[in-house]
């Protein structure tokens, strides 16, 4: 039996990820340990809290968060949570909703969301992720140039970027395989 | 008789981390072990799929792990730590949620009967490696070193049940083997930067730096890991690194299975150690 | 002709809102046998009690059924009420339609049509109840108590100074328990030992406490009243009788370098040894593990310099066998000290130490003299961190309850830290400030606001260890969970309060109930609160849960004024629900054929075999006997009889055949 109000975020997350937000009493050990904790301008605890308001405003504040974005799914949080709530699928499912209804943060759809975008529709061209086609899809998304310039001849000196996407032969599996999901997902 | 294994490569492998596909491959070699890479394998979606599309972060590792399964695989060894860690959570996922299962089955229009078993690369070492490394070896690694697990590797631990969160302690003990001298340290398991490395590569200065200096400051000579991501930020980026710390560190980053190859007398091509941006000046 | 009244109870709206009461109530009106029936908000009240009174006269009733609540609950109740109107009450019987039914089922007619089931099986049941009488046992007027902390202590010397007698075991070599150990005790700061010494020694000479300590319970049967009680005095390898308690046996010990578990392991002991200097009785023990002689067959040095030749190594362990009325628990709590939280390098650090380690080092008889140093290099710390709820309130780590001590005792570090170095600076990672007791919540403001103990409302990730200082990572949740990192020089663990080693097994031999973290289980969480599901088994102190020293010696006289009670007659009342074997007159016709199987599985010891005799003194033969005074009426006997010749007394195989059938045949 639940007695939680129809159409709140954090029942969507439970409906979603069957993470229960609250069974979190804001410890703030996810905080504490969190890596890029201090980058953030909401901490995870903080996330978790604001997911228990069930407030339309936070819950929209939540969602174009540059926290979300920053997260980067160590899962040092859930390791050390009391109440092993799974942060991390959380973060997924805030990053997918926040996409969807097409708030992300301005700051992170330049840089984070661009690249994590690169970074599929590199795989869903070639089934496999070439590095140098990425890098420079994401920098005519980010349309950040000069980033890492002077890294690309060392690494082409070692081998480490090859000059040939390698590619997977059944790509029309793969291209389906993103077609159904799109359609699918949230 | 030769012992024979399924193996997933991932893309780090074939590219930026051609050196670690290169050590793990002579290793097995060196072993007896026959690898056999999964037919037509396609990229696990890694870092990014999940954050934007939960059916494609599943489907990717699922249709792996059918092509994985149509091969007749039994057991697969994952080298890269970030897809193991997607790989083994969609397969737990996958076989505990019928549904999800079904879902995802017919986006990738294959089907999964049976959960396989994979192998972490430090489990494939504690396997395969170590119980015959007495007879292989040819030299020690004589030198203090930094193991640095990464956030993936014992992670999640439920689904995982391999060594322990905190502090771990199955690299050090293969260093061990080895003949390195592992040091205590507390970054063990603090996250690099990981999936940021290229759209904020100025945390990478923060996060990676923390690690690198910690392990400089106690003493190691190097640092050892078993990811291609924490390799990339913590060998590739140093030039950030080192801008963002204000002070120069050499400390090289070795893979497990270069320090293991070193021992059992592999060349320096075989295991890749060349490929580096920070020298390696050991042996 | 049985004339039965079905009392139907709303319990509120526990019952009420999920089954029709008064269509239980009108159908049952209509049972064949049944002359009355009525339903009520509250049967148990006074007015509804009164109700079952005035039936029982005015319909004549041979027999009531209370569909209400468990038995467990109210039975005594009702029956009671029946006997006041004149009615045997054991043809009382209650259908439980609470607990089986209206709490466990949503509201729906086959709710309500099961609530009926239930009343109507307990109608033909108790038709076929017949009157019994309680029996009589003696009472034995001497009290077990299980160790000898300040609840063992209270409840001995209350039982005692009610004029019983009260045998004290205590497991280690002395009595005191934790709060022995204890520098200052909340929320007054009065010294732990100077109130509580004064006590040890009472109980030491007080005529009526015989105490054992180095002693550990080892077996136990009987009931109520009646307990035969086993005990283990282990061998101290010193007559106790001959020694003196000089002390200079401890002197010459080679084996020095000994951990001392009363100091928690922050100072070395010898291996003939005295706990602590208040040690009572201030007698040594020999720690046969680390003595060199027992271990390596050479030595004895001890026994050369004792002037009263009390060494004694071939001193054996004792069995004493007692006789008792009742049996205190009160074998307290031990707090974690193991390295359950690698995050936070306790064992992997020296100087991160759990609670009671602070205690010691704050306190004026322990290693540092009450001064506060560090236990890696003796060093004063300038700052330390103080982390409440390290295990506690964690579900991933096994312990979700709250072990209630920490928030206070963590208050009292802080402050005795302030007070003793003043330029030293506390802080305290916290979640809750949970202060609820009398002048509590004073004390940790006083901390705080007097004090200057910074407290920081996060829980802390990890500590390590970087050029000889402990970095602590917390969070402060009060400013959106903004990491902090502390340079501490030394680190206090309010590590979690949990249930003593051994607990588990003592609670098997005793038959107590135990919760899923090994803490005894009281009878009644409210209204039974140290008295245990086994009659004449009582619970004092932190053994039950979590308890600081007010509650825990509340608790104790609790459960002393439980006993005294019980040895207030001479006699005990009990249930007369016993095992019995059909006796039908000329003896020669019982259907008990003697094979003696439920002598076999009595657990009670309660079966004999018995013969009977003609007028020639000759065997003509042999039954089964059972003693009503030791039987527990759990009716294994009844099971095992091949020949049906036992029937317990109130659930008689007909009763119970009754009962089932009256449900199959509706």
């Amino acid at each position: 039996m639940s007695y939680r109000p129809n159409n709140s975020l954090s029942e969507e997350v439970l409906e979603h990820t069957k993470v229960n937000s609250a069974g979190c009493y804001q410890c703030g050990k996810c905080s504490a340990g969190c890596p890029l904790a201090e980058e953030m301008d909401y901490t995870s605890s903080m996330v978790m809290r604001m997911l228990q308001t069930e407030d339309k405003a936070i819950e929209k504040e939540l969602l174009k968060s540059q926290s979300i974005w920053l997260c980067s799914s160590c899962e040092m949080c859930i390791s050390r949570c009391p109440m092993s709530i799974d942060i991390p699928k959380v973060m997924d499912y805030l990053r997918q909703k926040s996409v969807k209804e097409g708030l992300q943060n301005k700051t992170a759809d330049k840089n984070i969301v661009a690249f994590h975008r690169s970074f599929l529709d590199m795989i869903q061209l070639t089934g496999r992720s070439y590095e140098p086609g990425m890098i420079m899809d994401y920098k005519l998304r980010s349309k950040d140039f000069f980033q890492d310039l002077t890294m690309a001849p060392k690494m082409f000196s070692r081998g480490k970027l090859p000059i040939f996407p390698e590619s997977v032969k059944n790509r029309k599996n793969i291209q389906d395989i993103f077609k159904k999901s799109k359609k699918e997902s949230i | 008789m030769k012992k024979k294994l399924g193996f997933y490569p991932g893309c780090s492998l074939e590219g930026t981390s051609r050196e670690y596909s290169e050590s793990v491959i002579s290793l097995a070699k060196r072993f007896d072990i026959e690898l056999e890479a999964v037919p037509d394998w396609n990229c696990c979606g890694a870092s990014s799929a999940h954050n934007l599309n939960k059916i494609l972060s599943l489907a990717l590792p699922a249709r792996i792990l059918a092509q994985a399964e149509k091969a007749g695989i039994k057991e697969i060894l994952v080298p890269c730590a970030a897809c193991s860690n997607r790989l083994i959570t969609t397969q737990h996922e996958l076989f505990e949620e019928p549904e999800l299962k079904k879902e995802v089955e017919e986006t990738t229009g294959m089907s999964l009967s049976a959960p396989i078993r994979i192998l972490n690369v430090i489990q494939f070492i504690q396997e395969y490696i170590v119980p015959e490394l007495p007879n292989k070896k040819v030299n020690a690694f004589d030198k203090k070193v930094a193991c640095y697990y990464g956030c993936l590797l014992v992670r999640p631990h439920d689904i995982l049940q391999f060594d322990r969160l905190e502090d771990p302690q199955s690299m050090d003990e293969i260093m061990k083997t080895s003949g390195a001298e592992p040091i205590d340290w507390p970054f063990k398991t603090e996250c690099c930067g990981a999936g940021l490395s290229l759209s904020r590569s100025d945390l990478i200065g923060k996060l990676s730096g923390k690690i690198v200096n910690e392990a400089t400051e106690r003493g190691a000579e190097a640092i050892i890991v078993a990811c291609p991501m924490c390799h990339a930020n913590l060998d590739m980026r140093r030039p950030v690194i080192n801008k963002y710390m204000g002070k120069k560190l050499n400390i090289p980053v070795l893979y497990i299975t270069q320090v293991i190859g070193m021992v059992c007398g592999l060349s320096p091509k075989d295991t890749g150690i060349k490929r580096h941006l920070v020298k390696v000046n050991i042996n | 002709m049985a004339r039965i009244g079905v009392f139907v109870c709303h319990c509120g709206e526990n019952i009420s809102a999920t089954v029709d009461c008064e269509n239980v109530s009108e159908r049952a009106a209509k049972l064949p046998g049944v002359v009355y029936s009525t339903d009520y908000k509250y049967m148990c009240s006074d007015p509804g009690q009164s109700k079952i009174k005035e039936a029982i006269i005015e319909h004549k009733l041979t027999g009531v059924v209370v569909s209400a609540c468990s038995p467990r609950m109210h039975e005594p109740t009702f029956r009671k009420a029946c006997a006041e109107a004149g009615l045997n009450p054991y043809l009382c019987e209650m259908a439980n339609i609470r607990e089986q039914c209206s709490w466990v089922h949503e509201k729906s007619e086959t709710t309500t049509n099961k609530a009926f089931d239930l009343v109507r099986m307990l109608v033909e049941k108790v038709k076929n109840n017949h009157p019994l009488e309680s029996i009589k046992v003696p009472v034995n007027k001497t009290a077990v108590v299980v160790g000898g902390g300040v609840a063992g202590i209270q409840t001995s010397l209350d039982i005692a100074n009610a004029g019983h007698k009260v045998i004290l075991v205590e497991r280690e070599p002395s009595i005191g328990g934790h709060m022995s150990q204890l520098s200052e005790t909340f929320p007054t700061l009065d010294c732990s030992q100077c109130i509580l010494t004064p006590r040890m020694v009472e109980v030491a000479q007080h005529p009526n406490i015989t105490l054992y300590t180095y002693s550990e319970l080892e077996h136990t049967d009987g009931f109520i009243g009646n307990f035969n009680v086993r005990i283990r005095r282990k061998a101290r390898s010193i007559n106790e009788k001959l020694c003196t308690g000089c002390g200079l046996c401890c002197t010459k010990c080679p084996a020095k370098k000994i951990e001392s578990e009363f100091e928690q392991g922050l100072a070395y002991r010898t291996a003939i040894y005295v706990p602590f200097p208040q040690a009572v009785p201030n007698k040594p023990v020999i720690d046969r593990v680390n003595c060199r002689y027992f271990q390596t067959g050479k030595c004895k040095v001890c026994q050369k310099l004792c002037p009263t030749g009390a060494v004694d190594f071939e001193q054996k362990d004792e069995i004493i066998e007692v006789k008792a009325g009742a049996i205190v628990l009160a074998t307290g709590f031990e707090v974690k000290n193991t390295d359950f939280f690698p995050e936070y390098g306790f064992g992997k650090y020296k100087d991160v130490i759990n609670g009671l380690q602070f205690e010691r080092l704050a306190s004026a008889s322990g290693p540092t003299q009450g001064e506060i140093r560090r236990p890696s290099d003796g060093k004063i710390p300038e700052k330390i961190v103080f982390v409440a709820c390290a295990g506690s309130r964690d579900v991933a780590k096994g312990i979700p309850y709250c072990s209630k001590i920490c928030c206070m005792y963590t208050a009292k570090h802080a402050m005795l830290y302030k007070h003793k170095v003043h330029e030293g600076t506390p802080y305290v990672f916290y979640m809750d400030i949970r202060a609820a007791g009398k002048n509590y919540d004073e004390f940790t403001r006083r901390a705080i606001e007097e004090d200057g103990a910074k407290y920081i409302r996060g829980r802390v990730a990890n500590i390590y260890e970087k050029n000889g200082k402990l970095i602590v990572k917390g969070a402060d949740t009060l400013m959106n969970g903004r990491p902090v990192e502390i340079d501490a020089d030394m680190v206090v663990l309010a590590t979690a309060a949990v249930s003593c080693e051994g607990s588990e097994s003592l609670a098997q031999k005793l038959h107590v109930s135990y919760d899923s973290y090994k803490f005894f289980a009281e009878a009644h969480p409210k209204l039974k609160p140290v008295e245990t599901n086994t009659a004449g088994i009582y619970l004092a102190g932190a053994c039950q849960a979590p308890k600081d020293i007010p509650e825990s010696v509340a608790a104790a006289s609790g459960a002393a004024a439980k006993v005294i009670c019980l040895f207030a007659g001479s006699e005990l009342t009990r249930e007369p629900i016993v095992a019995k074997v059909n006796r039908m007159p000329p003896p020669i016709f019982s259907t008990c054929m003697g094979c003696g199987m439920c002598k076999e599985v009595c657990p009670y010891q309660a079966i004999d075999k018995e013969e009977i005799k003609n007028r020639n003194g000759e065997t003509i033969k042999t039954i089964a006997k059972i003693n009503p005074g030791l039987c527990q009426g759990c009716g294994i006997c009844v099971s095992f009889c091949k020949s049906k010749s036992i029937d317990l007394e109130g659930y008689s195989n007909k009763q119970v055949y009754e009962e089932v059938l009256a449900l199959l045949n509706s």
